[in-house]
């Protein structure tokens, strides 16, 4: 009836936009990953190098901490955000007086932008401003300096974590509690299972596609962490806190080693590309195949 | 499931909200404290206010310029991108385009991509590669305006595309049939009717591109910086100044609370992906 042509002018500007700052950013990172080019170094000039900058890589230690913190945050923000979203979620699933308006308050932390989340912890726990080192020590005799300490910095950027993301794993998992039917329950009950039965045998496996959705979702973005944990740790103690995300921004990018920066962007978008395909083929995608 | 005391929940629902509002409220705390007060014992009930610091804060001609800029930025990103997705989903939702679920999905993947990765090419093209005679998109509002779409666009074509698949095909073919041009049919019925979730997608985009610091702190240096940078520029430089980084906080929080009051439900569902209807 009409023509695609129609269609395709529709769809063209934002397939130009979308090329222009989405594939050829990655053709070009792609391209220098392959080349030395230090503008400020012994040769300004970019030379065709082969995969030196990737051999580089596998013995730089630093980049190799960088992958390791990164990782150990994403596991322990993401396991406690989901444990405790979970529970959050049963809590939100009874019935009690001012649900609706506690609901808005958990959800409020989601809207503060990443940078002002980074601020009001860092207001939260440096020494002297803080009241959380204030009451630590007058309370329980504990210093606590995130300048310091490499345990605690990571700690606190853990619990941050926890604090801004925890609701969005609440309601996603509030909505799948929600959508569940309620007759295994009933049975269930009548059959006189306990609590934990209940639990593992029932809820578990029925929840078990949005929880992995979930995972999916906060371990995407727990992996690309930058502007909050640059304002509150900077990255540090030295290396302590920083992850990969703030270590090609602050430690790559003004080297001006620009292939070699390069190589660390390719290598971090090829693991988090890997990750996610491997969470999704390995564990979302069969799930959603046999609930369906 | 099981008979509990509603009471109890309310209770243990005030201690969380505690907890949720503590961190923000004592940034408000350190916000109103003049200087020589805030290595004192920490006080959690404010006996005065000292409104100072804001007043430095909206004073300031650099601040003040950065907030300009971000308002810009976020207003013309939102716009764009918008606009842009609106076509794009009226393109993928009525016509028969070879291939258009593959363009759907390649589209999403644009964001899942972190934006850590693209500081360093984005960098380089903006400051050595895109250049036309003396103009770069380097520390332009347009280059950020721009940018965000990376990242914004796939999102907005994403939100948007279960309203226009929503509204009838039968109205378009009804309209075509009484001799509506395809641009009368979309300013006439398309239009009026994915204006809600339009009004959603612009709001979602304008809170996001608002809040970005990384892409903004690295491809600015003086005349398109945002106040989120300002924020960051605040604490590498006078560490100590801790009531005027509050202050600015507070600034760039307002506009995404007052945001957040308007449309609490869809940013839930705006950053679960859709996962979480209501």
């Amino acid at each position: 009836m009409r023509s695609n042509k129609v269609g395709w002018w529709l769809l063209a500007p934002t397939l130009v936009i979308l090329g222009i700052f989405g594939i050829l950013p990655f053709i070009y990172v792609l391209y220098l990953s392959f080349h030395q080019w230090n503008p400020f170094g012994a040769n300004p000039n970019q030379v065709f190098i082969g995969a030196n900058n990737f051999r580089r890589l596998v013995f730089d230690a630093e980049f190799l901490t960088a992958i390791w913190v990164t990782l150990k945050f994403a596991f322990f923000a993401v396991f406690s955000e989901i444990v405790i979203g979970y529970l959050l979620a049963q809590l939100f699933m009874r019935e009690f007086p001012g649900k609706g308006f506690f609901r808005t308050i958990h959800t409020l932390p989601l809207i503060v932008a990443p940078i002002v989340v980074g601020s009001i912890w860092r207001l939260m726990t440096t020494p002297s401003v803080g009241i959380i080192p204030y009451y630590a020590k007058s309370l329980f005799g504990m210093d606590i300096n995130i300048g310091r300490d490499a345990g605690t910095a990571f700690f606190f950027t853990v619990v941050m974590d926890i604090w801004h993301w925890t609701p969005l794993v609440t309601l996603t998992l509030l909505a799948a509690l929600l959508s569940l039917p309620k007759d295994p329950f009933e049975q269930a009950q009548i059959d006189g299972a306990s609590r934990a039965q209940i639990f593992w045998h029932i809820t578990l496996p029925m929840i078990r596609p949005a929880i992995l959705a979930t995972v999916f979702i906060r371990l995407m973005d727990a992996l690309r962490t930058v502007d909050e944990v640059w304002m509150l740790t900077g990255g540090g103690p030295g290396a302590a806190t920083r992850y990969i995300g703030l270590h090609i921004w602050k430690v790559v990018f003004p080297k001006t080693d620009y292939g070699y920066g390069a190589a660390i962007s390719v290598i971090v978008l090829y693991l988090t590309l890997v990750m996610c395909w491997m969470l999704y083929v390995g564990l979302v995608a069969p799930r959603n195949k046999g609930n369906s | 499931m099981r008979p509990s005391n509603p009471w109890l929940n309310v209770l243990l629902w005030i201690l969380l909200s505690f907890a949720t509002l503590f961190p923000i409220y004592w940034l408000f705390v350190i916000s109103v404290k003049p200087a020589v007060d805030l290595f004192t014992t920490p006080e959690i009930i404010l006996r005065s206010l000292y409104w100072k610091n804001y007043v430095e804060v909206f004073n300031d001609p650099t601040l003040r310029r950065y907030m300009t800029n971000s308002l810009i930025i976020s207003t013309g990103n939102a716009l764009l991108c918008s606009v842009l997705a609106f076509m794009a989903c009226y393109a993928l939702s009525r016509f028969d385009l070879a291939g258009k679920e593959n363009i759907f999905f390649w589209t999403i993947t644009n964001r899942m991509a972190p934006a850590a990765v693209f500081l360093l090419p984005f960098f380089l093209l903006y400051t050595k590669v895109f250049a036309i005679g003396d103009f770069k998109l380097y520390d332009t509002r347009i280059g950020l305006i721009l940018l965000y779409c990376t990242f914004n666009l796939p999102f907005a074509i994403w939100t948007l595309r279960p309203t226009i698949d929503g509204i009838p095909k039968e109205l378009d073919e009804a309209a075509t049939v009484d001799g509506c041009s395809t641009w009368q049919t979309i300013r006439e019925v398309v239009w009026p009717l994915a204006r809600p979730g339009m009004a959603v997608t612009f709001i979602l985009i304008w809170v996001f591109a608002w809040n970005e610091f990384l892409l903004a702190a690295t491809l600015t240096s003086f005349n398109a910086r945002t106040i989120t940078t300002g924020l960051s520029e605040y604490v590498t430089t006078t560490g100590t100044a801790w009531g005027k980084m509050a202050a600015i906080s507070i600034f760039t929080l307002i506009p995404a609370l007052i945001i957040f009051s308007m449309v609490q439900r869809s940013i839930v569902a705006g950053l679960t992906f859709g996962a979480v209807k209501e």
